[in-house]
């Protein structure tokens, strides 16, 4: 029994505008809407939509036997909202079925888990969330960012909840090995492996419409024969593509969409099934357990993160992003998190790619930018802006440890006048019942002797000693709230 | 070959260009190489082509013995050669200016009566070609056009000249009709035409009319530069520098600079500008940074010459070079041969080759700008662009060049 796994990814960063050095501190909005608006809406009309409505079809005609997996960024998520709902929705119809699952995965599509782990996570969390609330399900399965993955960081996944990981099968970590088998982490030998098969992924992203490739043209029943005619106990093929593979990277008159949407039956034909990452992982038992010693991704001839960390320029522009992470995290601006958010995404990082050859035409071919060091030049004056703001909200003369420290005596103040603040109402209940109680009592008092006089005195007595009770608590308020505007300017 | 200039007495590029090309296909072997030039010093190298000076070519017939010869002209000529010369005159040129040897005198610079310099360069041509044994003429620049037309005519051997610059990027397009004539006419005339650039080669296609089949693009390289200008000392200040080096002149674009580092300053006091050269148009940059309100942070210290130049260099962060047009432009190669990042115009030559640089539009200057603020501000952007600058610029040498222009004198001879 054999079974492919699909995974489709669906990326898109929010692309920077042409922002120049003199925009600094003046300017705070980075992005440019009409390329970000272009760009989602057509790949949108000529992938994304027709893309998951052929799978949804596969669904529906393979009666639940088709299923994959998809991963969307957060990032992508909104700019999905934004520009073109109507793949939301088809999304949700999808989620609906039952047969696909939706992958964790870095909200930012950031490379956070390489030297942040604090940021991994909340942003890992924050994708969860998202996908809670708009598709009802709960990622099983993460997918990091680029399908980063090395041993230092399968013992944070694994406490994070996730019972398996994707990551690439990279030749010079396999060696001989197959992808086509679940591994475990040697780091975290709970934490089960799903490796990309590169050679059948990339017929079908690469290659497929290619009249020079010796299997031109790929079909549907071709291929499921190569699927089938593996070693006999090889039981799982991962294909892991980008969704825009289809429409967009081999347009729809390679007949790709027709492709995809004849697999199931050809599967079918040789008894070959469709299992969700989650399946493969409760199904399959890791036959060994592997050793990444070094991060991997799916990036490039090399395999690991040098497209995005390869050289100075993006070195130098990711440890000034990372550099203020602690901060931004310690405020509670909305905006600037926004901003933090889409700065963080890999994609900017992509744009400074120095390589040339092969990887440097994919590299360029994304980039919105000519070269790379205008890509690094407009994104080190945008985030030099958005440091800024941030020294605006904390000054950076003032360590990490000593503003978490005052942050916190703030909200311990904060906390402190509220309870104080209860306190008082609560006593001035008190008093308050205890002046209607003697107003009555006195009033029973004086029926009881003579009517008109003492009643009037009574009275008058008890609107005096009202607010002399009420000031002296509110005073004793009064000085800390001074004190914690200090604190502040300090 | 017909040149204007060789080192070390050189007034612009073509000098430079010319012996690099040279020296470059001679180390691609087996080619003997007669070089020609107005007026020798007698400093000249030359190991890898013989050099003949135009000054000491006979044109009219003089009875002068041997010692004499020796001594009046023995430091740049050999007295058999100028013999070999006498004996080949086509013509009674007595009616000209000549001297006690029958030569015409060069001032082998760019004077006022050059058009009947390049003429006499053109007859002492003649008297060369008659001489001379060789199987292709090759004429550097418009100057050489006429002599090498000369040649041909003498001997039926294919020509093929070389174009270093254009009268339309001299003028902006305010062509002289006489250069422009003698431009066109040596390109007519041309067996082979080669450009230093793409961009040169369409103002040749297109300004002058002539077949897209005959002409050829020969990117320009550069010389490896010496330990010792490598390892000037500079002062440097403790602001950074951003340099201009060349002919203030329209074609340079120093206009934008100097907007450029006015909208820089706005921002950034820690820079310094410098446009070191001469020209036309020097009095109105100064002017123009006067009204900017910059004069105090940008200087003008003159024509650069030798040495100096190394030490300018070394002592920059930035080079620029704004070039409205720039056939090629070799001077922000020598700035990345001394590890300085360098912003070209996307109008020149030499944008075509390399990749570590900054390239704007000479009329945008926000990006410029932004370019200098980026190289200044953030010092992976300079590392990067020094190291991979430095490792690009080295690879850039004379022998490919070379290489490609005899696969361009065997086109023209029909041999494989």
């Amino acid at each position: 029994m054999k079974a492919v796994c699909f995974y489709f990814q669906i990326h898109q960063p929010f692309r920077l505008k042409r922002y120049r050095f003199f925009d600094i501190g003046n300017d705070h909005y980075y992005y440019d809407d009409f390329a970000n608006d272009d760009i989602i809406t057509r790949i949108a009309q000529r992938s994304y939509i027709p893309a998951a409505e052929t799978l949804l079809r596969m669904i529906e005609e393979s009666k639940g036997k088709f299923r994959c997996a998809i991963s969307i960024t957060g990032v992508a998520l909104e700019q999905c909202e934004q520009y073109v709902p109507e793949f939301v929705d088809v999304l949700k119809k999808l989620a609906d079925t039952g047969k696909v699952e939706f992958l964790a995965e870095t909200y930012a599509h950031s490379l956070s888990s390489l030297v942040d782990p604090v940021e991994f996570a909340a942003q890992v969390k924050a994708h969860g969330e998202k996908i809670k609330a708009l598709f009802g399900v709960e990622p099983k399965v993460l997918r990091n960012t680029e399908l980063i993955y090395c041993d230092d960081l399968a013992p944070q996944i694994l406490d994070m909840g996730y019972k398996g990981v994707i990551t690439e099968g990279a030749k010079h970590i396999l060696g001989w090995k197959s992808p086509n088998y679940v591994y475990s982490s040697a780091s975290a030998p709970k934490l089960k492996m799903l490796l990309k098969n590169s050679k059948l992924s990339d017929d079908i992203a690469f290659r497929f419409s290619n009249p020079e490739w010796e299997s031109y043209p790929l079909t549907a029943d071709k291929y499921m024969d190569w699927i089938a005619n593996t070693p006999e106990d090889e039981q799982i093929v991962n294909l892991f593509l980008n969704l825009e593979t289809f429409g967009e990277m081999q347009p729809r008159e390679t007949g790709i969409f027709q492709f995809l949407e004849a697999l199931p039956r050809f599967a079918a034909e040789r008894g070959v099934d469709f299992w969700t990452p989650s399946e493969a992982i409760a199904k399959l038992k890791p036959v060994d357990s592997l050793h990444v010693m070094h991060p991997i991704s799916w990036a490039d001839e090399a395999r690991d993160t040098s497209a995005w960390l390869g050289n100075r320029l993006q070195n130098e522009a990711f440890e000034k992003l990372y550099s203020v992470a602690e901060r931004v995290r310690l405020c509670d601006d909305r905006r600037l998190k926004q901003d933090w958010n889409y700065l963080q995404a890999s994609d900017h990082f992509f744009y400074m790619c120095t390589k040339h050859m092969d990887d440097g035409a994919v590299h360029s071919h994304f980039s919105p930018y000519e070269t790379p060091f205008m890509a690094f030049t407009n994104y080190m004056n945008a985030l030099a802006d958005f440091i800024v703001r941030v020294e605006e909200q904390y000054p950076l003369s003032i360590e990490n440890e000593e503003l978490d420290a005052l942050l916190t005596t703030i909200r311990n103040q904060a906390r402190e006048i509220a309870t104080l603040n209860k306190e008082l109402t609560s006593m001035r209940k008190n008093v308050e019942h205890y002046n209607e109680e003697r107003k009555l009592r006195e009033a029973l008092q004086a029926k009881e002797e003579t009517p008109a006089k003492p009643k009037k005195a009574a009275t008058k007595k008890a609107k005096v000693e009202e607010p002399a009770v009420v000031e002296a608590p509110a005073e004793e308020a009064k000085p800390k709230k001074r004190c914690v505007r200090k604190k502040k300017e300090a | 070959m017909f040149g204007w200039e060789f080192p070390p007495h050189i007034l612009g590029g073509l000098g430079t260009a010319s012996y690099g090309l040279t020296k470059g296909m001679w180390e691609c072997g087996d080619m003997d190489i007669t070089f020609v030039i107005p007026k020798p010093h007698g400093d000249e190298e030359k190991w890898f082509a013989k050099i003949i000076g135009a000054s000491q070519v006979p044109i009219a017939w003089r009875d002068v013995n041997r010692d004499y010869v020796e001594n009046r002209i023995g430091n740049v000529m050999d007295p058999d050669m100028y013999y070999r010369l006498r004996s080949n005159i086509y013509a009674d040129f007595n009616y000209m200016r000549t001297n006690d040897l029958g030569c015409i005198e060069f001032s082998g610079r760019y004077p006022d009566n050059l058009l009947e310099e390049i003429n006499n360069y053109s007859i002492c041509a003649g008297v060369i070609a008659r001489t001379e044994e060789f199987d292709v003429i090759h004429s550097h620049d418009w100057l050489t056009y006429p002599a090498g037309i000369h040649a041909k005519q003498v001997t039926g051997k294919p020509l093929v000249i070389h174009v270093h610059a254009t009268d339309f990027d001299r003028s902006r397009g305010n062509v002289n009709p006489t250069v422009f004539n003698i431009e066109r006419d040596g390109m007519l005339h041309a067996d082979h035409i080669i450009t230093v650039s793409n961009l040169t080669r369409n103002t040749v296609i297109e300004k002058y009319g002539i077949d897209p089949a005959k002409v050829t693009t020969v990117h320009n390289a550069v010389e490896p530069l010496s330990e010792e200008l490598l390892n000037v000392t500079a002062n440097k200040p403790k602001e950074k520098v951003v340099t201009f080096l060349g002919r203030i002149t329209m074609q340079k674009g120093p206009e934008y600079f100097v907007e450029a580092a006015a909208k820089v300053l706005k921002n950034n006091h820690n820079v310094r500008f410098v446009m070191a050269g001469s020209g036309d148009m020097m009095d109105k940059m100064i002017n123009l940074a006067a009204e900017r309100g910059i004069a105090d942070r940008f200087h003008f210290p003159g024509f650069q010459k030798g040495k100096q130049v190394y030490e300018m260099l070394k002592a920059s962060d930035v080079y620029i070079m704004p070039s409205v047009s720039e056939p090629f432009g070799i001077s922000p190669l020598e700035a990345m041969q001394m590890g300085v990042p360098s912003i070209i115009s996307k109008q020149s030559g030499c944008a075509e080759i390399l990749d570590n640089v900054i390239k704007t539009d000479y009329w945008d200057i926000d990006a410029m700008a932004d370019a200098i603020y980026s190289i200044v501000t953030y010092p992976a952007m300079y590392e990067q662009l020094r190291q991979d600058g430095l490792d690009e610029v080295n690879k850039i040498t004379w022998d490919k060049a070379g290489a490609k222009v005899i696969a361009i004198y065997n086109k023209v001879l029909n041999r494989k």
